[in-house]
C-alpha cells in the first residue's frame, strides 16, 4: 500500500502551482495513494536489462534549414493577452526573487 | 613551471564558469522566427515561441553545426547521440513553463581550453557543452509608462544558446578573466557566435569556493549570476572571495547561495539561498527525436574548422617572425588577422626581406589601424579600408613617394571613405618633396632662421639637427622625405 | 440526410441531388434539434455556410474535387482552427482564439471539407466518459442517461446522432476508440506519427494521435487519406508516403490471421455480454475466410499502470503553459505567485488537477527512476510482446471496452475505476500501433465495439478487415431510437 504524506502532496501542488484546499489535499492524498498502489505492480517486473522506450516508432532526427521565416504579427501575439502594455505582456510583480 | 601566485594567502580559490552564448544563426533553435536585437517587444515571435496550445519544436540544423564546431574547437568529445530534455519551472519569460535543454546526454563533454596568465600556460577543462533555448525578457520595473507589474518580451524566447561549463580548474579571478577572453575569442574565430557582450550574446555565471591550501575536498560554493563584462566577473569574484574568506576566518561556514554583486560598493550579498531550489523534473522531451550525429560528418566539421587563435598566433610568429606582443594584437579577431595577412600578401615583392615587409605592415596596423578602430569603437570589417589599400599606402611610403607623416592621417580617411591611396595622395597634393633644390632652399631658410642651433649642430649636438629637420618639414608642408632632408641639412650646416 | 455516410453524401453532391449548402444547413439544423445531447461546444453557422457556398462554386466551375469537398465535418475542441476559439472543454482557455492554423484543419480545408463546429470532450482529453467537461457532459444518443465514452465523446455522439457523417477526435489512451465503441460508430487511431500533431493541443506527447470517427471504415479511410502524411512542423511526424487507403478496401479477409490475446479474453475482465458479441464478430470474420489464432501479450496486464505514469508525467509538463500570462483565463491576484496558483486552480477541473499532481510526482526528484523511467522500460516490454505476436497474426482483436455505456455519474467518483475503462485500448498507444473500433453488436440495447490492432503503418489491413466486416453485418446501420 503506497503512502504519501500530506506534506508531500502540498510540495507537489506547489511545484505545479496548484492551490489546494484542506479537503482537496485530503482527497488528493488518498486518490494518489490508491493510484500509486495500483502502479506498484510495475515494481515486480524485472527491467534491469531493458532500455526505456521514449519514442515508440524509431525515426531519424528531423532538422530544419536555418532560414528566418514568418513571425506572428505582433498584434496577434498580444491579441489573447489578459493584460498588456503596448506590445509587452504585463504580469503582476514577483514579490521576492524566489517566489514566482 | 612555477606555481601560480595564490589569489588569497590563506585559502585556495576554486572557480568554475558557466557561459551561455548566442549561436550565430538566422533563426531560433526550434522555430523559424528571426534572431534579432533591438526590435520592439514581441515583434520576433512565432507561435512556437509563444507556447501556444498545439505548437511543436523543430530543431535548427545550423545550431547543431555551430554547437559541433564549438565542441571541436574546445577539444571536446562530440557524442553521436544526445537528448533534448525539458527543464520544468514557472517564470513569465518561459512561455511553455519549461525550457528545452539537454541534461543527461549533452552534445559534447570532456574538452579543454588553454589560457595564458602572466606568461604561464594553464589548461582549463571544459566539462560539457550543450544546446538549449533562451528565455524571453522580464523587466521588473515599477512604473514603465505608469503601469505596475513586470513587462514580458518574448523576442529572445527560443534564441539558440550553447551552455559551456568549465571544470573548477580556475584558481584566481585573473585566470577566470583569461579563460573568458580566450573562450570568447575561440568562439568568434570558429564562427560560432559574435559573442557581443553588449547584446547579451555572451553571459557568464561563476561558481566560487575556498578551501585550505592542500585540502582535497571542495568548499561550499556560491554562485554569481549574469555578469555582463569581464571586468565585472573579475571584480565580483574578488569581492566574493573577500566575503567568503571573512566568513571562514570568523570560524563560520559558507552557505550555498546565489549572490548579487553590487558594483558600486564592490561587495556581494545573498540574493537567494538554495534551500528552496526548484525540482526541475528533467525528462527527455517527447516532442523531439534524439539527436543522432554521423561520425563522418563530425570528422568533416573538424577538418573544416578555421585556424584557431592559438595556432594562428604561433604561425604568425613562425612565418612572419613577429614577436608575441604583435601576434597577440593582430590575432585579436579573425577578421583582423585575415586583414593583416591579406595586406602582407598585397605588398610588392622585395627580394630577401619577407619578414621585414610583414613587420612594416604590422607596425602600421598596430600603430595606426588599431588606434583608429579603438577610437571609432568598431571592428575592421565595419570600415571601408581594404587590405590592398593599406599595403599600397605602406608601399608608397617605403618608395619615398609620400612621407610617413603625410600618409598616416590617410588611414582614417581610407577607413571612412575607402578608395585608392595613390589617388588620395594625388588629390591632396601630398606627394613627397624630393626635389633637392626645394629641400636645399628650405634647409637654408631654417639654418638662417636659427643660427645658434646650426652652431650647436656643428659643435656635435645631434638633437639640434632634429629641431632643424622639424623646421624644414614645416616649410615643406611635411612632404619632404625625411632621409633626404637629414642628408641635405647636414651638408648645408656643415657647409656654413 | 441524417445517418448518411461521407460516400453517400459525396455521391449526392456529385449527382447534383444535394448542394454543400443544403448539407451544411441540415447538419446545423440537426445539431440544434439534438442540442440536449451536448455533442457540440460551438457551432459556426455563418462560416460553415460560407465554406459550403465556396464548395458549391468549385463544383459549378467543374474543378476537380476531393471526396470530402462540401461534406460537413465536426472537429474536437482540442484541435486548433485559426480564428476560432479553442477551449479543450476547459475554463482555463476561456476567451482564447487561435491565431494560427493547425495542420489537421488545414488539410481538411484543403480537401474542401466544411467544418460545422467543435465537439465536446473531457477537459484536455483527460477522461473516458466526456463527463469532465467544463461545458457539461455529452449524452449518449443511444441512451441519454448514459455516457458516450471519452474523451472524444462529442465527436462520437455527433456521428452517432447523424448530425455529421464524420468527425475528428484525438486518442491518447483510447479516446477515439472508446467513445466510438460506446456510441456505435467506427473510430480509428492511426500509427503514432501518421497524422501531424501540430495543432493538436498536447496531452501526452508520445501517445497522442488525431484520427477519424465515422459510421463506416470506408469513410474513415477517406478522412485519414486527407489528414495523414508528413508535416515538417511536427518532429515526430513520419515521412512514409500515405497509401490510398480507400483502394485497400477489397472486401476480403481471406487468409487474414487474427490474434486473440488470452489476456484480453479472460472472463472476469469484461461484461460477458460484451465478450459474447466480440466472439461472435470473430466467428463472422472466420466465416469470411480469416483464421483466429490464440496469442499472448503477457505484459498488457501492466498497460494501464504504465500508461497512467507516462501520460500524466508528460501532461504535467504540457499543461504548465496554462499560466494566465499570455492567453486564456487569468485570475485576479496581487503577486505573480498568487496569479499562477489562482489561475490554475480556478481554471483546471479536478481530473486535470489530479493528473497534473500525479505526473509532477512521477517526475520529481527521488521518484523519477522508480516511476517514470520504470514505466518507459515496461513500455519496451509491451512493444516486444506485440513484435512477437506479429509472427503469428496480422491483426489483434479484443473488445474495445470492458463494458457498454455506463450511467452518467456512475464512475466519476472513483478515478481508478474510470482509468480501468482503458484496459484494452492503452497498449496500442504505448506501442505506437494503429487500432480501430468497429460496431459489432448490442448488449442490453447498447453498442458494443470490436477493436482491431495492427502493425505499425498497417492501417490498410485494419480498414480492410473492418470494412469487410461491415459489408457482412448491419450494426453500423442501426440508428439510435432516442434521436430518430
Amino acid at each position: 500500500m503506497a503512502r504519501i504524506e500530506r506534506s508531500e502532496v502540498e510540495r507537489i501542488a506547489d511545484l505545479a502551482r496548484l492551490e489546494l484546499s484542506r479537503d482537496e489535499v485530503e482527497r488528493m492524498t488518498s486518490e494518489l495513494e490508491a493510484i500509486l498502489t495500483y502502479v506498484e505492480s510495475l515494481r515486480a517486473l524485472d527491467t534491469d536489462d531493458v532500455e526505456p522506450t521514449y519514442h515508440a516508432i524509431p525515426m531519424a532526427t528531423p532538422l530544419r534549414d536555418d532560414q528566418a521565416g514568418a513571425v506572428l504579427a505582433p498584434e496577434r501575439v498580444l491579441a489573447n493577452a489578459p493584460d498588456r502594455d503596448g506590445f509587452a505582456f504585463v504580469v503582476p510583480k514577483v514579490l521576492d526573487e524566489d517566489e514566482a | 613551471m612555477s606555481p601560480a601566485p595564490a589569489a588569497h594567502p590563506d585559502y585556495e580559490v576554486v572557480i568554475g564558469l558557466e557561459v551561455h552564448v548566442h549561436l550565430a544563426t538566422e533563426s531560433k533553435l526550434f522555430s523559424p522566427a528571426p534572431v534579432r536585437y533591438g526590435d520592439a517587444p514581441n515583434h520576433d515571435v512565432h507561435p512556437v515561441d509563444l507556447g501556444l496550445p498545439g505548437v511543436l519544436p523543430v530543431l535548427n540544423a545550423r545550431a547543431v553545426d555551430l554547437g559541433i564546431r564549438a565542441a571541436l574547437a574546445t577539444h571536446c568529445k562530440v557524442h553521436p547521440r544526445s537528448i533534448f530534455a525539458r527543464k520544468n519551472y514557472f517564470y513569465p519569460d518561459l512561455p511553455k513553463g519549461y525550457q528545452i535543454s539537454q541534461y543527461e546526454e549533452p552534445l559534447a563533454t570532456g574538452g579543454w581550453l588553454e589560457i595564458e596568465v602572466d606568461g604561464r600556460a594553464i589548461r582549463v577543462g571544459v566539462t560539457r557543452i550543450h544546446l538549449e533555448e533562451d528565455a524571453g525578457k522580464s523587466i521588473h520595473e515599477d512604473a514603465i509608462a505608469g503601469r505596475e507589474g513586470s513587462h514580458v518580451d518574448l523576442n529572445r524566447a527560443g534564441v539558440p544558446l550553447l551552455e559551456i561549463v568549465s571544470e573548477p580548474d580556475l584558481r584566481s579571478p585573473e585566470e577566470a578573466g583569461a579563460y573568458l577572453r580566450a573562450l570568447r575569442q575561440t568562439l568568434r574565430y570558429a564562427g560560432v557566435s559574435d559573442a557581443d557582450l553588449e547584446k547579451g550574446q555572451f553571459r557568464c555565471d561563476a561558481n566560487v569556493s575556498l578551501r585550505r591550501h592542500g585540502a582535497s575536498a571542495l568548499g561550499t560554493r556560491t554562485e554569481l549570476k549574469n555578469l555582463n563584462s569581464f571586468r565585472f566577473v573579475e571584480d565580483a569574484l574578488r569581492a566574493e572571495i573577500r566575503r567568503q574568506a571573512a566568513v571562514l576566518d570568523a570560524g563560520d561556514s559558507v552557505q550555498q547561495a546565489t549572490m548579487h554583486y553590487d558594483s558600486e560598493r564592490g561587495t556581494t550579498r545573498v540574493m537567494r539561498t538554495k534551500e528552496n531550489a526548484d525540482d526541475y523534473r528533467y525528462f527527455p522531451d517527447p516532442d523531439l527525436i534524439p539527436l543522432a550525429l554521423d561520425p563522418a560528418a563530425v570528422e568533416a566539421a573538424r577538418r573544416a574548422l578555421p585556424e584557431l587563435p592559438d595556432a594562428r598566433r604561433a604561425r604568425f610568429a613562425r612565418e612572419y617572425g613577429l614577436p608575441a606582443y604583435d601576434t597577440s594584437l593582430l590575432t585579436e579577431s579573425r577578421a583582423l588577422a585575415d586583414f593583416f595577412e591579406a595586406a602582407v600578401r598585397s605588398m610588392p615583392a622585395r627580394s630577401g626581406e619577407p619578414g621585414a615587409t610583414a613587420k612594416r605592415v604590422a607596425n602600421w596596423m598596430l600603430r595606426d589601424v588599431l588606434a583608429q578602430l579603438k577610437e571609432g569603437d568598431r571592428e575592421i570589417d565595419a570600415t571601408r579600408l581594404a587590405p590592398e589599400a593599406l599595403a599600397k599606402l605602406v608601399a608608397l611610403v617605403e618608395e619615398g613617394r609620400v612621407t610617413a607623416a603625410s600618409a598616416r592621417p590617410l588611414v582614417a580617411e581610407l577607413m571612412e571613405r575607402g578608395g585608392d591611396p595613390e589617388a588620395l595622395v594625388r588629390e591632396r597634393g601630398l606627394e613627397a618633396v624630393s626635389d633637392a633644390s626645394e629641400i636645399e632652399r628650405a634647409a637654408d631658410e631654417a639654418i638662417a632662421a636659427h643660427p645658434d642651433v646650426a652652431a650647436q649642430v656643428r659643435a656635435g649636438e645631434a638633437k639640434g639637427l632634429n629641431f632643424l629637420m622639424g623646421q624644414v618639414m614645416k616649410r615643406t608642408g611635411g612632404k619632404a622625405d625625411p632621409k633626404r632632408v637629414r642628408e641635405i641639412l647636414a651638408r648645408r650646416v656643415a657647409a656654413r | 440526410m441524417p445517418f448518411e455516410t461521407v460516400l453517400e453524401l459525396r455521391d449526392a453532391l456529385d449527382g447534383g441531388r444535394a448542394s454543400a449548402a443544403e448539407l451544411a444547413g441540415r447538419a446545423l439544423a440537426r445539431a440544434a434539434e439534438t442540442a440536449d445531447l451536448g455533442a457540440f461546444v460551438r457551432l459556426r453557422p455563418e462560416d460553415a455556410l460560407r465554406e459550403a457556398a465556396e464548395s458549391d462554386a468549385r463544383r459549378a466551375r467543374g474543378e476537380r474535387l476531393s471526396a470530402l469537398d462540401g461534406v460537413p465535418i465536426a472537429i474536437k475542441d482540442n484541435l486548433i482552427q485559426e480564428g476560432e476559439p479553442c477551449g479543450c472543454a476547459s475554463r482555463i482557455l476561456e476567451g482564447f482564439v487561435a491565431p494560427y492554423q493547425g495542420t489537421q484543419v488545414a488539410r481538411l480545408r484543403a480537401a474542401g471539407a466544411v467544418i460545422v463546429g467543435r465537439t465536446n470532450m473531457d477537459e484536455f482529453a483527460m477522461g473516458s466518459s466526456t463527463e469532465n467537461s467544463a461545458r457539461g457532459p455529452t449524452r449518449n444518443p443511444w441512451d441519454r442517461e448514459r455516457v458516450p465514452g471519452g474523451s472524444s465523446g462529442g465527436s462520437a455522439a455527433a456521428v452517432a446522432a447523424g448530425i455529421v457523417p464524420a468527425a475528428l477526435g484525438s486518442d491518447t489512451g483510447g479516446s477515439i476508440r472508446l467513445p466510438a465503441s460506446l456510441s456505435g460508430v467506427v473510430g480509428l487511431k492511426p500509427t503514432y506519427g501518421r497524422v501531424s500533431r501540430y495543432g493538436l493541443v498536447a496531452f501526452a506527447s508520445s501517445l497522442d494521435q488525431v484520427g477519424p470517427l465515422a459510421r463506416t471504415a470506408a469513410d474513415c479511410a477517406l478522412v485519414l487519406e486527407a489528414i495523414a502524411g508528413h508535416d515538417p512542423a511536427d518532429s515526430t511526424s513520419l515521412r512514409d508516403p500515405v497509401p490510398h487507403y480507400t483502394e485497400a478496401l477489397s472486401g476480403s479477409v481471406e487468409g487474414l490471421r487474427i490474434g486473440l490475446p488470452r489476456e484480453f479474453f479472460e472472463e472476469r475482465g469484461a461484461d460477458p455480454a460484451v465478450l459474447a458479441c466480440v466472439r461472435e464478430a470473430v466467428a463472422e470474420l472466420e466465416r469470411a475466410g480469416a483464421r483466429a489464432v490464440e496469442i499472448s501479450l503477457p505484459h498488457t496486464r501492466h498497460a494501464v499502470a504504465t500508461y497512467y505514469l507516462i501520460a500524466t508525467a508528460e501532461a504535467s509538463s504540457n499543461l504548465a503553459r496554462y499560466d494566465g500570462v499570455r492567453y486564456g483565463r487569468r485570475a485576479a491576484a496581487s503577486s505573480l505567485g498568487e496569479m499562477y496558483r489562482r489561475t490554475r486552480s480556478e481554471g483546471f477541473g479536478p481530473e486535470v488537477k489530479r493528473r497534473i499532481l500525479l505526473g509532477t510526482y512521477v517526475l520529481s526528484a527521488g521518484y523519477y527512476d522508480a516511476y517514470y523511467r520504470k514505466a518507459m522500460k515496461v513500455r519496451t516490454l509491451l512493444r516486444r510482446d506485440f513484435e512477437a505476436a506479429w509472427d503469428r497474426c496480422d491483426a489483434i482483436v479484443s473488445p474495445t471496452s470492458p463494458e457498454v455505456a455506463f450511467r452518467l455519474g456512475e464512475k466519476s467518483k472513483d478515478p481508478l475505476r474510470m482509468y480501468l475503462s482503458d484496459i484494452y485500448t492503452v497498449s496500442a498507444n504505448l506501442a505506437g500501433l494503429p487500432a480501430v473500433s468497429v460496431p459489432c453488436g448490442f448488449a442490453r440495447a447498447l453498442p458494443v465495439g470490436l477493436q482491431l490492432i495492427g502493425r505499425a503503418l498497417d492501417e490498410e489491413t485494419l480498414l480492410r478487415a473492418a470494412d469487410a466486416y461491415q459489408r457482412r453485418t448491419a450494426w453500423h446501420a442501426a440508428r439510435p431510437e432516442a434521436v430518430r
